[in-house]
């Protein structure tokens, strides 16, 4: 393990009164520019309502005071004043929120290029190495990343809520965004662009590892071929984005649970009862509308293409073993 | 304009009589009116949208609606609000009643034109009801491409509704910019109109110049989605971006489309209620006027994180800040105009320091928003969403109820219960700040906007801003009972019930159709007191 402190935050993390912890070396700065403006409003705010309040006070409508003592309509010294001093606060908070963005938008030149794809509704993410991991974006810590993102169909937006980071991820163009994550931990990514019925379903996370775990990982990733079914079944169900949405411990997420899946009879919207078979789980993998649950949400993306048909023997076999 | 004078005792509400009268009526009054009743039904039914939004809301997971409901509500919230409520809320029902009593003219120069716009604000909504019924869109107000280009929902229907309703607040503009030219009462100079009808005058500017610049982007959106003109969607060689900054060439303008009216309002309110003329006639003019210019040139603060270039960034939060200068002269006026007055308490004046404050805080953290860091972070989550409540329900609407409570007397010549409107307008800031203020703190904490379903963590504020929306709510209810109970009961109203000093003032109320008497003849600026009693 290196120096870094491990955190273990469920996801978003306990943060300050306003925001989830600070999670990269520049995200304090975005904080501090915030609490900045915050201040100087809630100083100018009472300062404003303290004059508001002691007219209404003083100048209220009383029989001694039946007509305004004295008509004053202008004074030149003060709306310069409360012109000028603004603009000036105003110029310092731009030049401020200016040189924050420049440094959260420009990644350094030693970044490791990670490639993001998104699609409705989930977040695909294409490492140098070849591996590919679809809703947990992996990554070492202490070290930037670049992300170079593009859409399969609509606009979405790539948030990370504790990096301070968000950018949109438009089809047929490609954007980019860099962060340097400083502690191990996992953190909850978001889609902020409006894109559907699964908008709200589009979760992802970004796990924050050491260099030696992140090395693993990776010699993880490639190997599999020499597995057992069930065992690979629980390597996709974690890589592959299918945690985002079922749980295994009964309780019912964006997806039905798979615990005491297998086997079981289903109601499906349409009031069909369907029996969870081999090929259910096959169909639901590779064309999820075609039977939806009922009481769920027709927002599962369809894994054709993206699992090998090792790979869904595994998630059945798997499946077989969540009683 | 009725042919023939009006008979002593009649007023504009009961001469001529018969439903014939008022569906082809000329009079500027009988279409406010109209407008008003047509616009207070679309803020009833967007209001009941956002009641049924903020319960699906009190836990997490399905409670009413599917996925798809829900964002079939957002949306038609978004649109009823923002396109059939709050862009001709003011101008359009106070604004077309007021302004020509204001500046001593018997009518606006165009009274043919002025109904057209009421007709055509009808069809557009109609386009709208069509909409909603036949799969109701669900892109949000904004249709961003190519998720419009390609949802099965009724965008087309949805577009040409706002499309039409373009006209109707063009034709308004025009009405409006040409009456203040041309028929001010002898004697009414520039520096002499009230400052509502500066505030209406920069508003008409921005309606002539931006509503044809969405009339055309909604268009070329219908056609895209008709015949398959590739324009904004990427898989017909258009590009996605490019709507975005269409759609918000006249979407930023429109937001002071919605705000200078408003501030026109307050501007009337402070300087009646405090028995006092306005500080700073000029600055709050000609910072109306600048607003208005700059409008224009800030729309891309929309786009911080939509890959425009950085430049463009940096220059957009430069004219950002900008264009919050002029507000902030605005309020500094206001409350120096309160200076050894003679204030009262009634309740528009209830309205103005809700307004001030609410519009502060809105104002406050626009200023967050505008900073391009900060932004990049609350961008599209639920901060954005308190913050432009605060300036178009905060600002707008608490401007509006004040401005209706203001001349509602005028309207129709009844008083409404004192102490039920102070009853209720405490419901309605207190409700407000508990559905909103609590959005600023789930933005902050990462909750992203147009969600269906949020994490756990997100919960109790969730919740304690759906009380909030009942408390809202039961505020809107009491205002609604004693209204309408005042037409029925209320005392009847004086001609100035409340001291002001302009001249819708002067004539009866409510007034004849012919709005005076005689030609008033102005010798004095808006606000000058000594020679009115109160």
């Amino acid at each position: 393990m290196n120096t870094t402190s491990i955190i273990n935050e469920s996801l978003m993390g306990k943060g300050s009164f306003w925001f989830p912890a600070a999670r990269t070396s520049l995200a304090p700065h975005t904080d501090q520019l915030y609490y900045w403006i915050l201040w100087a409003s809630i100083a100018s705010f009472i300062g404003l309502f303290m004059v508001v309040v002691y007219f209404l006070w003083k100048y209220k409508y009383s029989p001694t005071n039946k007509v305004a003592s004295k008509q004053i309509i202008d004074n030149i010294p003060l709306e310069i004043a409360w012109t000028v001093i603004p603009s000036l606060i105003c110029l310092v908070i731009f030049y401020a929120g200016y040189i924050g963005f420049l440094h959260i938008s420009l990644p350094p030149s030693n970044a490791t290029e990670i490639h993001v794809v998104a699609r409705k509704w989930m977040w695909q993410f294409d490492y140098p190495s070849g591996i590919k991991s679809i809703g947990e974006l992996v990554v070492p810590v202490n070290e930037p990343i670049k992300l170079i993102m593009t859409s399969e169909d609509v606009v979405h937006s790539l948030y990370i809520p504790n990096f301070r980071i968000k950018r949109d991820v438009i089809p047929n163009r490609y954007s980019r965004v860099w962060f340097n994550a400083n502690a191990i931990g996992n953190y909850q990514i978001f889609c902020a662009e409006f894109c559907g019925d699964g908008h709200s379903a589009m979760l992802g996370s970004v796990r924050v590892v050491s260099k030696e775990d992140y090395q693993k990982w990776q010699k993880e990733q490639n190997s599999g071929a020499d597995l057992p079914l069930d065992v690979l079944g629980e390597k996709v169900y974690n890589s592959k984005g299918c945690n985002t949405c079922h749980s295994i411990d009964g309780s019912p997420k964006t997806g039905p649970t798979w615990k005491g899946l297998w086997g079981s009879n289903h109601k499906m919207s349409d009031g069909k009862m369907v029996v969870a078979d081999e090929n259910y789980i096959k169909e639901s993998i590779l064309d999820p509308k075609a039977k939806v649950v009922a009481g769920f949400q027709p927002v599962m993306p369809t894994f054709a293409g993206l699992l090998s048909e090792r790979e869904i023997n595994g998630i059945i076999e798997y499946l077989k073993k969540l009683k | 304009m009725s042919s023939e004078p009006t008979p002593a005792g009649m007023n504009y509400l009961n001469f001529p009589k018969g439903i014939k009268s008022w569906l082809c009526t000329l009079d500027h009054k009988r279409i406010g009116i109209m407008y008003l009743l047509f616009i207070c039904i679309s803020f009833a039914l967007g209001g009941l949208f956002a009641l049924a939004l903020r319960l699906e809301h009190l836990n997490p997971g399905p409670l009413l609606f599917t996925a798809k409901q829900y964002n079939q509500l957002f949306t038609l919230h978004g649109a009823i609000m923002v396109f059939l409520f709050i862009v001709p809320s003011i101008p359009a029902s106070l604004g077309n009643f007021i302004l020509p009593l204001m500046l001593g003219a018997k009518d606006v120069a165009f009274p043919r034109l002025n109904l057209a716009s009421l007709y055509i604000y009808v069809i557009g909504a109609c386009f709208c009801v069509y909409s909603m019924i036949a799969g109701a869109a669900d892109t949000g107000w904004t249709f961003y491409t190519p998720y419009s280009s390609t949802t099965d929902t009724s965008v087309i229907s949805m577009t040409l509704g706002a499309f039409i309703l373009g006209f109707s607040s063009i034709f308004t503009g025009i009405n409006f910019l040409v009456t203040i030219h041309k028929l001010r009462a002898p004697g009414m100079k520039w520096f002499r109109m009230p400052l509502f009808v500066w505030a209406l005058y920069a508003t008409s500017i921005i309606q002539i110049l931006a509503t044809p610049v969405l009339g055309i982007t909604l268009l070329l959106l219908i056609l895209e989605r008709s015949i398959g003109v590739g324009i904004f969607n990427p898989a017909l060689g258009g590009d996605p971006v490019l709507f975005q900054h269409f759609f918000w060439f006249y979407s930023h303008p429109a937001v002071y489309i919605m705000i200078l009216p408003a501030m026109g309002v307050i501007s009337e309110l402070v300087t009646t209620f405090s028995k006092k003329d306005i500080f700073g006639y000029k600055s709050i003019a000609f910072s109306s006027i600048s607003i208005a210019i700059i409008s224009f040139l800030v729309w891309g603060h929309h786009l911080f994180v939509s890959g425009q270039s950085d430049f463009a960034d940096m220059l957009f939060s430069l004219l950002t800040f900008l264009v919050g200068i002029p507000s902030g002269i605005k309020v500094f006026n206001w409350i120096a105009t309160m200076y050894k007055g003679s204030i009262s308490f009634e309740t528009p004046f209830l309205y103005f320091l809700s307004f001030l404050a609410l519009f502060c805080i809105g104002g406050f953290t626009g200023i967050m928003l505008g900073s391009l860091s900060l932004d990049v972070y609350f961008h599209d989550t639920y901060f954005v969403v308190a913050h432009f409540h605060y300036v178009m329900m905060g600002g707008v609407v608490m401007a509006f109820l004040g401005g209706l409570h203001y001349w509602w007397p005028k309207m129709f010549g009844k008083m409404y219960s004192e102490f039920w409107g102070k009853i209720a307008c405490a419901f309605i800031f207190v409700g407000f700040n508990m559905v909103f203020f609590t959005q600023f703190i789930l933005g902050a904490k990462g909750m992203p906007r147009r969600y269906f379903n949020y994490l756990d963590q997100y919960q109790p504020l969730h919740a304690f801003s759906t009380y909030g929306s009942w408390v809202l709510g039961v505020g809107f209810l009491i205002m609604g009972f004693y209204l309408i109970d005042s037409l029925v009961n209320g005392k009847k109203a004086s001609d100035n019930p409340w001291g002001g000093t302009t001249l819708e003032w002067t004539t009866q109320s409510p007034p004849i159709a012919e709005n005076f008497l005689e030609t008033p003849h102005v010798t004095q600026g808006p606000y000058e007191r000594g020679k009115v009693a109160h």
